[in-house]
C-alpha cells in the first residue's frame, strides 16, 4: 500500500463549525483515513506547531485552514503551515472572506476591548484591566497572542491554492475535495488550477426551488423575515424579503430558503466577483427599478426605498467584509455611505 | 481487551515551569502553565484562553433579527444553543409569546442538539480516558482507540446516533450547523407528517442508545475501583462551589425554558431568578493573562480561585444542573438520577455532588433525558400544525436564557425602534465555568504533581480536571488523527526550552 499522504487542519478565528462539518461526512471520514495521516488538527499552538516547524518544507500534502486571521498566533500558524504544505486550502468562509468574525472590521481593538472588558453590563472591572501580550504574575511570566486591530483573510497573509467557501462547507463540497485529492494521489489525476474555488459556478438562485417572477420583477416594500409569512413556493425576494441568493455562489442546496428564511450569503460572491455586497446592491436596485434609466423616481424616493434596508452592512456583508473593498472605510456612520 | 492503564512511570524535572500546550480533547484553544517551587511542588497553575472575537462590539448596529444567525457563529459545536438563546432574547425584545407549536418545535430541535453534543463528548472526548485509561499511550488515547477496544459495531452506533441528533436539527432548524428557523414569537418552518414520523423513528433508536450508554458507563466506570478512586479523590477533583442551572416549576431539569436556580454548598436554594434578572445575580471579573472573563455570584463576590460559601464561584453544565434539580420528567433519566442519588448517599455524600468527575455521570443521564424528551415531542402529532408564528410588538430590550450542553447561556439585547441593535451582552456557558475550571486545574496540579515527578499520564490527569466540564466534538475530529496532541515543554526560568515530551 502506498504511503499515506499527510494532512493538517487548523482553526484560527472560527467557531468549530468547520470541524463539525468534517465529522458530518460520517462514513466518508474512513475514506480520508484510508489515504491520509493527519499530522496536525485544530488545537495547536506554539508547542505543537514547533513540531510542525521541524518538518521539512512541503512535507504536508494538504493543509486545511479554517477561521480568519484575528491574532498573532493565527497568523504565525498559517505561515508555518504554508511553508510545510504542498497545497494550502482556505476552508470555510472565515478563511476565504473573513466570515462573521470579519464584521469586526467596522471597529478596532480599542473599541472591542472597551466593549468587552468595560462597558458590557455584567463586567465588573473598575480599573479596566485588559488581556496583555506579556504578563508578569507572582510566579513568573505568561504570554498571550496579540490581538490585531482588524481581521484578515487567509490569502492576505499567505499564498492560498484553493478556496472552499461555506459556513460551514457542506458535506458534498467536502466530499468533492476529498475525491479530488484521492484521485490525484491514487491515479495521478491533475488537481484543479491554482486559485480554484471548490464549489459550484452557478448562483444560489439556480439551485433554489422557489419560483421567480420571470418578467417585470418589482418590489415596493422590504420586509424582515418575521414581518410576513412568505408564500413557501415563491421567491423570497419577489415577496420583499432580502435574500442574498442572486449575489451568492451555489453549492449549499439553498438550505435557508428551503427553511423559509433568506440566504445571508455565506457561500460568498459568485464566480469572478469580489464584491458580494455591491453585487447584491446592484441586483436589488434593479428590483426596486432604480437602475431603470426611464425611472421617474426622484433621488429622494430612491433613498426612501433603500433606507428600508436598515442595516446594509450586516445585510450585504455578513460574511465578506474583510474581502470587500469597503474594508476599514466603513464606519458606523458610514452605514449611509454604503446605501448611497 | 487489556485493562485500562491508570498510571505510568514518572521522571523528575528540575524545571520550574511546565507548559501543557495545546490542551486537548476540548473545544477551542487553551494552554496550561504550571509553576513549580524549588522542591518541585506546584506553586500555581493557569489555564489561559488565547482568543477573542468581539461579538459584543460588532453586533451593535446589526438588525436584531440577524442576531440568531450571527451569534450562531460563536460556536459551531453548539450553534443550536446560541440560536435558541438568541431567539428567546428576540421573544423578549419584541414582547412576543411563541405559539405552542413553535415552543415544541424549538425544544425538539434542541433535544437533537443535546443528543449530538453529549454523544460526541462522552465517546470522543471522555471515553478515551476511561476505556483506555488516563495513562494509556496517547496515540491510542482517542476515539479510534476506543473503537478498537469496544469494537467497530459500537463505533458505528455512536456515529449513527450522533448523526440522528444532527438530522433532527436539520429537519426542524433548516440546518444542523448554524440553523436559521428562529423568529420572535415562533419559527419559520412547518414540519410535515412525514418528517415527524422520521424523527420519531430516530428518537426511538436514540432512547435505546441512551440506555446502552448508561450501561456502558456503569460497566467501565462505576465497576472499576481505580476509576472510582479517581472520581472520589477529593484532593484532586472536588470543589465545594455554588451551582446554577435551569429548572421547570417543579424544580425538574429543563434545557429550553424555566427559571434559573442557584444552590449553595449544602444544596440549599439561595436564588431563583428569571432571565430578565440575571444582572442582579452575575458579575464578571477580568484577569490580564487570559481573554476570557470570569463570572461569579455578584452578592457573594469575587475572592479569587477558591471555593466555599464566601467565594462567588459557581458551576454550570451537567453537574450544575443535576445539583440544582430534584430529578427529571422522563422515566429512564429519573431512574438513573435516583440511582446516582442513592450511590452518592451510600458513599456518605450529603448535599450536592461536588466531585468534579461526576460531570460525566450527569452527562450520560442528560443524554437519556434528551432522547426521551425528543421521543415525547416527535410523537406529538400536533407539532405539524401551521400555527408556528405568534404576534409581536415594537422592539425594545430583552434577555433570553437556555441551558447549553455546557451550561447556562445568556443573551441580552437592546434595540432601537428600527430594530437595530444598540446593546448586546452575552454570558456564555463555558465562561460561567471558567473560574471553576481554573480552580480545578490548580487543585489537580497541586494534588498530582509532587517533588517534580511528572509523566504524560499524570499531566493528562491534570487535563481530566478541565475536560469533564467541556463537551465538544471538534475534539473528536482532532482525535481521529490517531495522534492526540499532548506536548509538554519544560522551560527554564528564562523561557528557553529545556526538554520536550511528546506523544504524537
Amino acid at each position: 500500500m502506498a504511503e499515506k499522504i499527510k494532512i493538517a487542519q487548523y482553526w484560527g478565528a472560527g467557531c468549530g463549525g468547520c470541524d463539525v462539518a468534517l465529522l458530518d461526512i460520517d462514513a466518508k471520514i474512513l475514506d480520508v483515513h484510508a489515504i491520509a495521516q493527519v499530522v496536525f488538527w485544530p488545537i495547536g499552538f506554539d508547542g505543537k506547531i514547533s513540531e510542525i516547524e521541524k518538518m521539512p518544507d512541503k512535507s504536508i500534502t494538504v493543509s486545511f485552514y479554517n477561521g480568519a486571521i484575528r491574532n498573532s498566533e493565527n497568523e504565525h500558524i498559517a505561515k508555518v503551515l504554508r511553508e510545510k504544505s504542498v497545497v494550502m486550502i482556505a476552508f470555510g468562509s472565515c478563511a476565504c472572506f473573513g466570515g462573521t468574525p470579519g464584521l469586526a472590521n467596522v471597529t478596532n481593538k480599542k473599541e472591542i476591548f472597551e466593549t468587552v472588558y468595560k462597558n458590557t453590563p455584567s463586567t465588573d472591572n473598575p480599573d479596566f484591566v485588559t488581556p496583555q501580550h506579556h504578563i508578569k504574575v507572582k510566579e513568573g511570566e505568561l504570554e498571550l497572542p496579540e490581538f490585531w486591530d482588524s481581521v484578515k483573510t487567509l490569502d492576505e497573509v499567505v499564498d492560498v491554492d484553493y478556496f472552499m467557501p461555506g459556513c460551514p462547507p457542506t458535506v458534498n463540497l467536502i466530499a468533492m475535495a476529498v475525491d479530488a485529492v484521492a484521485q490525484h494521489v491514487t491515479k495521478g489525476t491533475p488537481l484543479p488550477p491554482k486559485g480554484a474555488v471548490i464549489a459550484s459556478d452557478k448562483t444560489l438562485c439556480d439551485e433554489c426551488k422557489r419560483e421567480r417572477v420571470e418578467k417585470g420583477r418589482r418590489i415596493d416594500k422590504i420586509y424582515q423575515a418575521y414581518e410576513i409569512k412568505p408564500d413557501p413556493k415563491k421567491c423570497l425576494l419577489d415577496q420583499g424579503i432580502i435574500c442574498i441568493g442572486p449575489a451568492t455562489r451555489a453549492g449549499c442546496g439553498a438550505m435557508c430558503p428551503n427553511a423559509q428564511m433568506p440566504c445571508r450569503g455565506c457561500m460568498g460572491p459568485t464566480k469572478g466577483v469580489q464584491e458580494q455586497g455591491a453585487s447584491m446592491l446592484s441586483a436589488l436596485s434593479s428590483l426596486l427599478n432604480i437602475t431603470d434609466t426611464e425611472s421617474q423616481l426622484s433621488e429622494e424616493q430612491v433613498m426612501t426605498l433603500m433606507m428600508q434596508v436598515k442595516d446594509p452592512l450586516g445585510t450585504f456583508y455578513a460574511f465578506t467584509l474583510p474581502k470587500s473593498m469597503l474594508k476599514k472605510a466603513v464606519t458606523e456612520r458610514g452605514r449611509r455611505k454604503v446605501v448611497s | 481487551m487489556a485493562g485500562p492503564i491508570i498510571n505510568d512511570a514518572t521522571t523528575k524535572t528540575k524545571e520550574r515551569k511546565i507548559t501543557i500546550d495545546p490542551i486537548t480533547r476540548l473545544e477551542g484553544h487553551g494552554k496550561i502553565e504550571i509553576f513549580l517551587d524549588a522542591a518541585g511542588n506546584v506553586e500555581n497553575a493557569y489555564l489561559q484562553i488565547p482568543e477573542l472575537r468581539g461579538f459584543e462590539r460588532f453586533c451593535i448596529g446589526r438588525h436584531v433579527m440577524e442576531l440568531p444567525v450571527l451569534t450562531n457563529r460563536l460556536c459551531g459545536v453548539c450553534p443550536a444553543a446560541h440560536h435558541l438563546a438568541s431567539t428567546k432574547a428576540l421573544d423578549a425584545v419584541f414582547s412576543a409569546t411563541p405559539t405552542e407549536t413553535a415552543k415544541k418545535l424549538r425544544e425538539l430541535f434542541y433535544m437533537g442538539q443535546y443528543t449530538h453534543s453529549h454523544i460526541a463528548h462522552f465517546y470522543a472526548l471522555a471515553a478515551p480516558d476511561f476505556v483506555l485509561g488516563p495513562s494509556a499511550p496517547s496515540n491510542k488515547r482517542n476515539v479510534l482507540g476506543v473503537v478498537d477496544a469496544v469494537g467497530v459495531p459500537i463505533g458505528a452506533e455512536v456515529i449513527k446516533h450522533r448523526s440522528y441528533g444532527q438530522k433532527v436539527q436539520e429537519i426542524v432548524g433548516g440546518r444542523a450547523t448554524h440553523p436559521v428557523f428562529g423568529l420572535p414569537g415562533g419559527v419559520s418552518k412547518q414540519i410535515s407528517e412525514e418528517e415527524r414520523v422520521q424523527m420519531q423513528e430516530m428518537a426511538k433508536s436514540c432512547v435505546e442508545f441512551g440506555k446502552f450508554t448508561i450501561k456502558l458507563f456503569h460497566d467501565i466506570v462505576l465497576a472499576n475501583k481505580d476509576y472510582m478512586g479517581l472520581v472520589l479523590n477529593q484532593d484532586a477533583y472536588y470543589l465545594n462551589s455554588y451551582y446554577m442551572g435551569m429548572v421547570d416549576k417543579n424544580n425538574k431539569t429543563n434545557f429550553y425554558d424555566g427559571d434559573i436556580r442557584v444552590v449553595d454548598q449544602e444544596g440549599k436554594e439561595v436564588l431563583k431568578y428569571k432571565p430578565s434578572q440575571y444582572l442582579d445575580v452575575i458579575a464578571e471579573h477580568v484577569e490580564p493573562w487570559t481573554y476570557m472573563k470570569m463570572p461569579y455570584l455578584k452578592k457573594v463576590g469575587w475572592k479569587g480561585f477558591v471555593t466555599g460559601k464566601d467565594s462567588g464561584i459557581y458551576r454550570v453544565g451537567p453537574l450544575g444542573r443535576i445539583n440544582v434539580c430534584n430529578g427529571y420528567t422522563t422515566p429512564l433519566a429519573q431512574k438513573e438520577y435516583e440511582f446516582l442519588a442513592k450511590t452518592v448517599k451510600d458513599l456518605g455524600v450529603k448535599g450536592p455532588v461536588n466531585h468534579t468527575l461526576a460531570y460525566h455521570w450527569a452527562r450520560v443521564i442528560e443524554l437519556q433525558y434528551a432522547t426521551e424528551r425528543m421521543l415525547e415531542l416527535a410523537s406529538d402529532k400536533s407539532i405539524t400544525s401551521d400555527d408556528i408564528r405568534g404576534p409581536y410588538n415594537e422592539p425594545k430590550e430583552g434577555v433570553g436564557i437556555v441551558e447549553a450542553p455546557r451550561g447556562t447561556l445568556i443573551h441580552h439585547y437592546a434595540s432601537d425602534k428600527n430594530g437595530l441593535c444598540t446593546k448586546i451582552n452575552m454570558v456564555v456557558a463555558t465562561t460561567n465555568n471558567y473560574a471553576a475550571i481554573n480552580t480545578s486545574v490548580i487543585q489537580a496540579a497541586k494534588a498530582l504533581i509532587k517533588n517534580g515527578e511528572v509523566s504524560q499520564g499524570l499531566l493528562n490527569k491534570v487535563e481530566m480536571a478541565f475536560r469533564c466540564y467541556d463537551p465538544c466534538n471538534s475534539c473528536g475530529t482532532h482525535s481521529l488523527n490517531g495522534g492526540p496532541a499532548l506536548e509538554v515543554t519544560v522551560k527554564r526560568k528564562d523561557g528557553s526550552v529545556h526538554s520536550v515530551q511528546r506523544n504524537f
